[in-house]
């Protein structure tokens, strides 16, 4: 865990790299690289230079408009921050325990989220990389390259990811955007017709996550020199755990672990988060840095997402996906594997299980209960945290006697990732382009980096946007010696 | 006897002393309009029923029905007018639709949807309006008032409580509470009160309801305005 590389000694005798706007992931951010004369790496940082606001704006608003208000933070997955703001408004109105048809209908628009998410991620985002190689023929290297060289690979990615945006329209209302969870349970629950329609499509969907899983475990161990070292940086790693240590995206505990697998703090009761996660500022980032109050700013960051929660869980409740981690763990030997492209691996691993869910979920009359709202005795703060696809999402609102919300703070997926993937461009920048004339193709090593945590850099600053790629060398005089452009 | 006029070529039975709006609404056909509403007496303020009366515009809410007129609504020219004044209304208010709970609910919504509006056209205001949360059954959005004056009228004239008043002069014409404070909660205004029945928009809202009713089975998710019963 080191600091190495944030900070250049001399900035002001270097010359500077820019990514700008970093490509295929959710949002804008940048990466910036100083070199020496000989093309030496000392400081390398990645930016998130948006800033959204949402923290401050919601104060002043009637708490109930929040879960509906604040997925717009998201177009990629609006349901994490809309079932995040519900669980915590949950808290406020009393509701201690949802009725189990609001609560399988929420956990149905969750794991049909997860699905799609990943779907998109996989497929749409990262597969160009994995198929064709990171300094592959830079025209090719994207979806429509993917769908002329596979195009069966390429229409299972776009119907997975249709199946999991009708999960959401069918318990949300719209597939983005929706309204289905409000503060003490749901506004909806499925009609029979809408459940059959799902059904129909459910056992394929199954199967052609478990042929993901297999693909993405094929592509990784046919390489493991690469697969098993790129970007690869050693970490804390949290997520929740459901009942019994169980992967769970919706509700439970938070666990963390060190980088050996040995627990740093479990059974925690996410309304103390604060008593365990605190966030740091840093000038050059919109972006704040959490880190584990016991052990520090420095020794204290930590990663989040499919790679932690996989590892973090005792076992997975669905057999195919528990068949798939035990393969995962295996190839791990026995302690916890950092390397950054895993992330990969245990996405697909996750999107499978959120497909088992699904299945099982829809097999439930629960789904079509009109028993959907409890409440209770009124509170003015609640804490709201779900796994969402980029890992824990926090919710935190305070609100007064009025129902007005006047205090919000979240801590959004990406955010928990920010200095691992600071470290793993910095070890990329150490390994591949420390001394070397800078390629576009080296610098989409970079870039797959940070694509392996599939951050969503609008979300992580509470924007959106397709990034084309612009890659500039300055010199110290400020003069652009070098420029490359992906428009 | 029943008289009648044409309305876009359509005769029109109507009653003595029914405006046009109200005939052209027994008869089932639709004539845009915010600030009229069949249970106060016409205000002719939002200026969305405007219609040409053999040939002029008037208010088809406070124009009386005469045998014989020829009326003329349907027009491009008219329709074109009608969105205007709706831009104009969406850019001088915070009308945020995403995060509104009337949204699905809401005439100014439903009338812009009819009116094939696709922008806002103009450049939003952007005022500064805190809402009143003060009342404990009832919220005051002040960033979607329209003006149309409903919740005055139905206060004043069914409730007989005088809680609500448009206050200043053109642009800067506001509502406000009849309360030394300004503050709801400090009037006598309740949820069972007609004036807390009749806003158009969101404004009015009733506590800790929100988003209870799903898409798809809100108002005007099952039918658009104009084939809705008026009579709200």
């Amino acid at each position: 865990m080191t600091y190495n590389l944030e900070t250049a000694q001399h900035p002001e005798t270097l010359r500077r790299v820019a990514i700008d706007p970093v490509s295929r992931v959710e949002g804008h951010g940048k990466v910036t690289i100083l070199l020496d004369d000989q093309n030496k790496v000392h400081q390398v940082r990645l930016h998130i230079v948006e800033f959204r606001g949402f923290e401050k704006f919601i104060q002043g608003r009637p708490y109930w408009e929040v879960p509906v208000m604040v997925q717009r933070l998201c177009g990629i997955c609006p349901v994490s921050h809309h079932l995040a703001a519900s669980k915590a408004l949950d808290v406020i109105v009393g509701a201690k325990k949802l009725t189990p048809a609001a609560e399988k209908l929420r956990r149905l628009m969750h794991y049909g989220q997860m699905l799609q998410s990943h779907a998109l991620h996989f497929f749409h985002l990262c597969s160009p990389d994995l198929l064709f190689g990171f300094d592959s023929e830079v025209t090719k290297r994207n979806i429509v390259g993917v769908a002329l060289a596979h195009p069966e690979t390429a229409k299972r990615g776009v119907l997975l990811r249709r199946f999991g945006q009708e999960v959401i329209r069918v318990t949300a209302g719209k597939r983005v955007h929706g309204t289905g969870a409000v503060p003490g349970g749901m506004n909806k629950s499925l009609s029979t017709a809408e459940r059959d329609e799902l059904l129909k499509d459910i056992y394929h969907i199954v199967q052609w996550s478990r042929d993901a899983v297999h693909l993405i475990q094929k592509v990784h161990t046919q390489d493991p020199g690469l697969y098993n070292s790129f970007g690869i940086f050693r970490s804390n790693f949290m997520s929740l755990v459901g009942h019994n240590g169980d992967l769970d995206f919706y509700h439970g505990t938070l666990r963390a672990r060190d980088d050996n697998g040995k627990l740093i703090f479990d059974h925690v009761d996410y309304q103390q988060y604060h008593q365990y996660i605190e966030e740091e500022v840093r000038p050059w980032s919109y972006m704040k840095f959490p880190f584990f109050k016991s052990l520090g700013k420095e020794h204290g960051w930590y990663k989040v997402g499919p790679l932690a929660r996989v590892q973090n869980c005792n076992q997975i409740s669905t057999p195919f996906a528990e068949h798939e981690r035990k393969e995962f763990v295996d190839y791990a030997g026995g302690s916890p594997l950092h390397a950054p492209l895993a992330y990969h691996w245990t996405r697909m691993i996750e999107m499978l299980h959120a497909a088992e869910v699904i299945k099982e979920l829809l097999h439930d009359d629960d789904l079509l209960s009109k028993d959907l709202m409890v409440e209770g005795e009124r509170q003015m703060e609640g804490v709201g945290v779900i796994e969402a696809p980029r890992g824990t999402l926090f919710h935190h609102y305070q609100v007064d006697e009025n129902d007005v919300v006047t205090m919000a703070n979240l801590i959004v997926s990406t955010t928990n990732n920010n200095q691992a993937m600071n470290e793993a461009i910095r070890h990329v920048a150490r390994r591949y382009l420390n001394g070397r004339e800078v390629t576009e193709g080296l610098l989409n090593h970079i870039e797959v980096a940070i694509r392996a945590f599939d951050p969503c850099l609008s979300c992580a600053t509470h924007a959106l946007g397709k990034m084309p790629l612009a890659v500039e060398l300055v010199d110290v005089e400020g003069q652009v010696v070098h420029a490359l452009s992906r428009a | 006897m029943s008289h009648t006029f044409t309305l876009d070529g359509k005769t029109i039975p109507f009653a003595e002393g029914q405006t046009i709006l109200q005939a052209a609404d027994a008869a089932g056909v639709f004539i845009p309009h915010l600030c009229y509403h069949p249970d106060f007496k016409p205000h002719g303020s939002c200026k969305l029923c405007t219609v040409k009366v053999n040939g002029r515009q008037t208010a088809s809410c406070t124009m009386r029905a005469l045998p014989g007129m020829v009326v003329e609504s349907e027009t491009e020219e008219l329709n074109d007018e009608r969105r205007a004044l709706t831009q104009m209304l969406f850019v001088e208010g915070n009308h945020f639709c995403p995060s509104c709970e009337t949204s699905g609910n809401c005439r100014l919504q439903a009338t812009a949807y009819h009116l094939g509006m696709m922008s806002p056209h103009f450049d939003h205001f952007f005022p500064s309006r805190a809402v009143d949360a003060s009342h404990p059954d009832v919220l005051l959005d002040f960033n979607r008032c329209i003006l149309c004056s409903l919740c005055v009228r139905a206060s004043r004239d069914v409730d007989g409580k005088n809680v609500f008043a448009l206050s200043g002069r053109g642009i800067k014409t506001h509502l406000i509470v009849n309360a030394k404070s300004g503050r709801l909660a400090d009037t006598n205004f309740t949820l069972a009160d007609k004036a807390a029945q009749v806003c158009p928009v969101g404004v009015i809202l009733p506590k800790r309801h929100g988003f209870a009713v799903p898409i798809g089975e809100r108002k005007y998710d099952k039918a658009p305005i104009s084939e809705t019963t008026e009579g709200r």
